[in-house]
């Protein structure tokens, strides 16, 4: 550290003197920030991990201030979410900030996962961050499920009914399990004040204990780039990549703009459209929870409607199981099949850059029928639409299971030495 | 027991596409006037039954610019006091005798289905003698609910032939009402309009708010954006 001039900078040196005796915080802000090195060519889809932190801590504390005023009973459960809309102070927008940053970390983490796919991110010696990824990727949809229980609306109460009620399908020990999970015979108060403890206590800190063990494991190995290059190979004669600037100050300052940007977009839905036309807040959710009365057309919330409609795709009973189970066996499978990745991929090359015809090309099927699959999960099905889920569950495992045949087969372009700024 | 089930039939009916063209209704929380008549018509003809239990008297007479005494004379019939939840004083064991189910809390009735839904619904109840009431409905077939705003409109009948598909003909008995067909359609509207503020109270404040926060961030951004510039300067 430079000798500090003056009487201030001097009383402050001695004072980080003293910390660091005590604590590693210079150290640690060297490593993970100040010396911690970014490729510079780093694209939109690089600060979608800034971002994802951000709305996790939208998250933590809009929710914690919901829950100084949400009642988890299936008296209180719907009139206290009212209550907090009219008769808390601002309670209207912490939990239109709380709901629509639901759906803006769907977004924003589906976002995320495209740039690993795209630029080879699960890659070694990357494989346990894309795992420890996929993990939270878990938890988050299990945080989702459980708080979309919470306002006690007629379609929290019935999609919740048809995702535990999968479980009942397994052989023999289906019902069973079911109502164990439920703690009832049906969906009811017992079942929303465990789902209340799971979203607030256990799932969040599970979350946040994740994301910090995703951090370290990224700042062990580094950002990939873009180009599919190590920016670490070439160094200049202090240790810094030539290809790489600093997180500190060059990273965070294109993460603050990103945010303030990221801030309007997402201020406009929660000030201007925080029903976003029925996919962020559907419509039937606005009526209390009613065992009697199903809705007519049950759908879960847009981020999970891909897996949904792969899980009504399955319609045939097999081996005398019914087909509703093989669909959860099929739906669990997709969730989980990107976590094998890194050993899918046997490309010389990291990068969609480099890759040939044959993996974009897939690529971009995979994406679409991911899109499809979503809007399907949307809608009532019909057999049209239930053909067309078919066809694009097969081709989402298609991505998958056919990756180890043609990132071989196909010709790839040279890796770059150097990063490319465009 | 059969009534219930009567009902429950019923609202798996209105599950159904609905079959009657849907008059377009734009509310406007800006138009107090309008807002105050809905508030009226609201506590003289729907509180009886129905129930905004997570609505405030106060908050409704502080949002629509009426006085609290004017509303404690007027509006609250049951002696409650300002603060009070604006809950019906039926007793939903017996209104579940009567019609089959206790009526629905409507606080969130424009969010659950739309204003244009309970817009139109209002205005289809036609003269039907098959029914319990006497009154049929367009937009909910074979609802179990009376025609409440029936003195307003009158006798209205549906002058289709039977069976006559892709026809949607309703015609009020001229006189038979206390309001002109333009009346009631305002009367209506005024009523939906309440219901849709009642829906979200803060939706105003919300948009009001929403516009200080994106300019902020407007002006934000351009610092961040030149704070960004500066830093990256050194980088090549």
């Amino acid at each position: 550290m430079p000798q500090a001039q003056g009487r201030i900078p001097r009383m402050l040196g001695g004072f980080m003197e003293w910390v660091d005796a005590r604590f590693p915080a210079t150290e640690t802000f060297q490593y993970h920030a100040s010396e911690y090195y970014a490729p510079k060519n780093h694209n939109f889809l690089y600060l979608m991990g800034w971002l994802a932190t951000i709305v996790l801590v939208n998250q933590l504390l809009t929710g914690i201030w919901l829950t100084m005023s949400y009642i988890p009973s299936s008296d209180g459960a719907f009139a206290s979410v009212e209550y907090i809309m009219r008769d808390v102070e601002y309670g209207w927008l912490l939990r239109y900030l709380h709901s629509t940053g639901a759906s803006a970390f769907f977004i924003i983490v589906y976002l995320h996962m495209f740039r690993g796919l795209l630029y080879g991110s699960y890659r070694k010696p990357r494989e346990l961050l894309w795992l420890i990824g996929m993990v939270i990727y878990l938890a988050l949809m299990a945080e989702g499920f459980f708080g979309y229980l919470l306002p006690w609306g007629n379609m929290s109460y019935w999609g919740a009914q048809v995702i535990v009620s999968l479980v009942g399908a397994i052989p023999y020990a289906g019902p069973g399990l079911m109502e164990w999970l439920r703690g009832d015979f049906l969906m009811s108060g017992i079942t929303l004040t465990r789902f209340f403890a799971l979203h607030v206590v256990a799932l969040p800190l599970v979350l946040v204990m994740l994301v910090f063990v995703h951090f370290v494991a990224l700042h062990h190995v580094g950002s990939t780039a873009p180009d599919g290059v190590d920016i670490k190979k070439f160094k200049d004669q202090k240790g810094k990549p030539l290809d790489g600037v600093a997180f500190w100050p060059y990273t965070v300052t294109h993460d603050i703009h990103a945010t303030v940007v990221f801030l309007f977009l997402f201020c406009a839905v929660v000030f201007f459209a925080p029903e976003m036309g029925g996919y962020f807040l559907e419509k039937p959710n606005f009526e209390m929870a009613n065992p009697l009365k199903t809705p007519d057309h049950i759908a879960p919330v847009w981020y999970y409607t891909p897996f949904y409609a792969m899980l009504r795709a399955v319609t045939y009973p097999l081996f005398g199981v019914p087909a509703k189970f093989w669909g959860f066996v099929v739906m669990v499978a997709a969730i989980a099949i990107p976590a094998m990745l890194p050993w899918l991929d046997r490309s010389p090359v990291a990068s969609m850059r480099s890759k040939g015809m044959l993996s974009k090309a897939m690529l971009a099927i995979f994406i679409v029928s991911f899109l499809i699959l979503g809007y399907l999960g949307t809608v009532a099905p019909s057999a049209a639409t239930t053909a067309l889920a078919q066809v694009c569950t097969v081709l989402y495992f298609a991505y998958f299971l056919l990756m180890p045949w043609y990132t071989r087969v196909e010709k790839t372009k040279p890796v770059p030495d150097r990063v490319t700024v465009p | 027991m059969i009534a219930l089930s009567v009902v429950w039939l019923s609202s798996a009916g209105f599950a159904a596409e609905i079959d009657w063209p849907m008059e377009p209704m734009e509310p406007d929380l800006e138009n107090l006037p309008s807002l105050q008549n809905g508030l009226r018509l609201f506590t003289n003809y729907c509180l009886g039954c129905h129930s905004l239990r997570f609505q405030r008297y106060e908050r409704t007479a502080d949002d629509l610019g009426i006085p609290h005494f004017v509303v404690m004379e007027t509006v609250v019939f049951t002696g409650q006091k300002i603060g009070a939840l604006m809950t019906t004083a039926m007793d939903p064991e017996k209104a579940k005798n009567w019609f089959g189910a206790p009526p629905p809390d409507l606080t969130l009735v424009t969010r659950a289905r739309s204003p244009e839904w309970v817009y139109n619904y209002l205005k289809t109840f036609y003269i039907d003698d098959t029914r319990p009431f006497g009154v049929n409905n367009k937009v909910f077939a074979n609802v179990g609910m009376p025609h409440a705003l029936f003195e307003l409109q009158g006798v209205q009948v549906d002058t289709c032939k039977p069976r006559v598909k892709g026809c949607y003909q309703l015609a009020v008995q001229e006189g038979s009402g206390l309001y002109s067909p333009e009346e009631y359609d305002q009367a209506v509207y005024d009523l939906v309009n309440f219901l849709y503020y009642v829906g979200e109270p803060a939706r105003l404040e919300r948009q009001r708010l929403g516009i200080f926060v994106l300019l902020f961030l407007v002006i934000l951004g351009v610092f961040t954006y030149l704070l960004n510039r500066e830093y990256w300067k050194d980088v090549h």
